[in-house]
């Protein structure tokens, strides 16, 4: 997969070199959240690969960036950036620890939105040409555990970037293992599927492409 | 490990797993001789499984009482999540399922380690039970709450309480001199999985063989009343035919425990079987090839574990 060639050049294009202190407390959180949501991950018609790609998820649970994260093969998960909010993740020392030196995550500002400073604009500086991210286009939890409606921001990155891969992922059951408002996990297991990679269509209209990536995720439910 | 008969257990079955076993590629070699090869393929699987709990056990046991109960501990957890995955709580269970998993099963199976029977007799079915019930009237969620309990203290018996009895045998008071010391808990407790295995395997072999009658077509459409008969007349046979094994039993003892553990583990495949069809999947997991999930491979031996026990209660004191 090419990338143009006009492209500024992104912050870093090597994957950033981190302590080994970071490193061992990613593996550790991966190895446990894996163990803990009992997830086994399944590839339906998609591979893994460290090519670049936006993986988008239904979202229900804290854990669930950790987890797709988590499920991704050690290769892939060095270039991908897991997308979170900020409001959330720099809140305290660990938990900005753990956003911006354990997993590198892209910090969005949900509560000052600027024109000229849109977080698809961040999100595609950050990704530069090497880094694969992790969004939720329902932009918060589900509380229900349906999949809501996805936000545009999904449509403006394939839009930007047409040569990026938009892989659907699904989680499941991962809603009862720590639901929103809890803090206490419950051991259950989940289920992550990822889904074969689509695009944005020539001429696709915004709630067309916005309708059939939601329908992409239901459908890897079964 | 130096009882004689402890050996000649370890030899007999590990002789019967390499025939199996040589049987097994024998048929995966020559498909021409109009065997299914979906069924040679199956019972091969099933050989692997078998190694595969063989040499865990045996792992087990040679660590020691502590590490079988461990084990055993974490079967239970394991087999606990995936009734739990399978059966659908709400939001207002949560707390309630955390403390089930982080602290009643995890404590019930250091009283069984510690053998204290007074207490871990009753402190799943009656402690945790108003526990969950309390808990999740407090999570003030009122929907469909006695069938949301109800599943969650099912589950609780049958994977935790039910399963722990088998560990639990290592604690009974059969360890006398001329029983081989330690060994005799050891080799009652590969005897009851033995039992239950084989009763498994009778059941499939005497339902293809002679099966007519289905039991409950709708539940279960592989077993049979035929199966049922056979597996159960089999297993005590083999019980009889073991009994030296098992310390405190006499051989006619031997085969009306193996008629029991026939009919119990039946019992545990077909309330497994009515579960599963009730939430419309075919196994509980996927943690070993062809075997299911852990549920699937235990259901038996739930079932058959707590009567084995008190059984051999019984025979010790009478």
């Amino acid at each position: 997969m090419l990338a143009p060639a006009d492209l500024s050049p992104p912050p870093h294009t090597q994957p950033v070199s981190r302590t080994a202190l970071c490193r061992l407390t990613g593996l550790g959180l991966a190895g446990l959240a894996r163990l803990l949501a009992g997830a086994s991950a399944r590839w339906i018609a998609s591979q893994p690969d460290t090519c670049q790609r936006v993986y988008f998820a239904n979202h229900t649970s804290h854990l669930d960036a950790l987890l797709i994260w988590a499920s991704l093969p050690r290769t892939v998960r060095e270039v991908t950036r897991p997308v979170a909010a900020k409001d959330y993740w720099s809140g305290g020392v660990v938990r900005r620890w753990l956003a911006q030196e354990v997993f590198d995550a892209i910090l969005i500002d949900r509560t000052d939105i600027k024109v000229h400073q849109s977080p698809v604009d961040l999100m595609l500086r950050e990704a530069g040409t090497n880094f694969s991210l992790i969004v939720f286009p329902e932009g918060s939890r589900s509380v229900t555990g349906e999949v809501g409606e996805f936000k545009s921001g999904l449509y403006y990155l394939a839009k930007k970037r047409p040569d990026i891969e938009l892989i659907p992922v699904h989680i499941d059951n991962l809603n009862r293992v720590l639901p929103r408002g809890e803090f206490l996990p419950v051991p259950l297991l989940s289920c992550i599927s990822f889904g074969p990679p689509l695009w944005l269509e020539r001429d696709e209209a915004k709630l067309d492409f916005l309708a059939r990536a939601r329908r992409a995720v239901l459908s890897l439910k079964e | 490990m130096n009882d004689i008969r402890t050996i000649a257990l370890i030899a007999g079955v590990l002789l019967l797993l390499l025939l199996v076993t040589a049987v097994g590629q024998f048929l995966k070699r020559h498909p021409d001789r109009g065997i299914d090869p979906a069924a040679v393929r199956t019972f091969n699987l099933r050989i692997r499984g078998w190694w595969i709990l063989c040499s865990v056990l045996a792992a087990a046991f040679w660590l020691g009482s502590t590490a079988t109960v461990t084990l055993f501990g974490l079967v239970s957890f394991w087999a606990l999540r995936e009734f739990i995955t399978l059966t659908p709580t709400r939001k207002g269970d949560h707390r309630a399922l955390f403390w089930v998993f982080f602290l009643f099963t995890p404590l019930h199976y250091v009283l069984v380690g510690m053998n204290r029977y007074d207490i871990y007799s009753v402190f799943l079915p009656v402690y945790a039970t108003l526990f969950v019930l309390a808990r999740s009237a407090v999570a003030g969620d009122y929907k469909r709450f006695l069938e949301r309990t109800a599943k969650i203290q099912a589950g609780l018996v049958v994977c935790v309480y039910c399963l722990s009895f088998a560990p639990a045998l290592l604690e009974l008071p059969i360890a006398t001199a001329a029983a081989g010391g330690r060994d005799a808990n050891f080799r009652l407790l590969f005897f009851l999985i033995l039992l239950v295995q084989f009763a498994d395997c009778m059941q499939y072999v005497w339902s293809r063989v002679l099966g007519q009658r289905l039991v409950a077509a709708a539940v279960s459409s592989s077993r049979t009343w035929e199966g049922l008969l056979g597996s159960a007349t089999s297993t005590a046979l083999l019980a009889a035919v073991l009994w030296w094994a098992a310390p405190p039993y006499q051989p006619w003892q031997a085969a009306v425990a193996g008629l029991v553990v026939a009919v119990m583990g039946f019992a545990g495949g077909m309330t497994m079987s009515a579960i599963k069809r009730d939430r419309g999947v075919k196994d509980y997991g996927t943690l070993v090839v062809g075997h299911g999930g852990v549920l699937d491979r235990i259901d038996s031996i739930c079932f058959a574990a707590p009567v084995f026990y008190h059984m051999t209660v019984l025979v010790t004191g009478g």
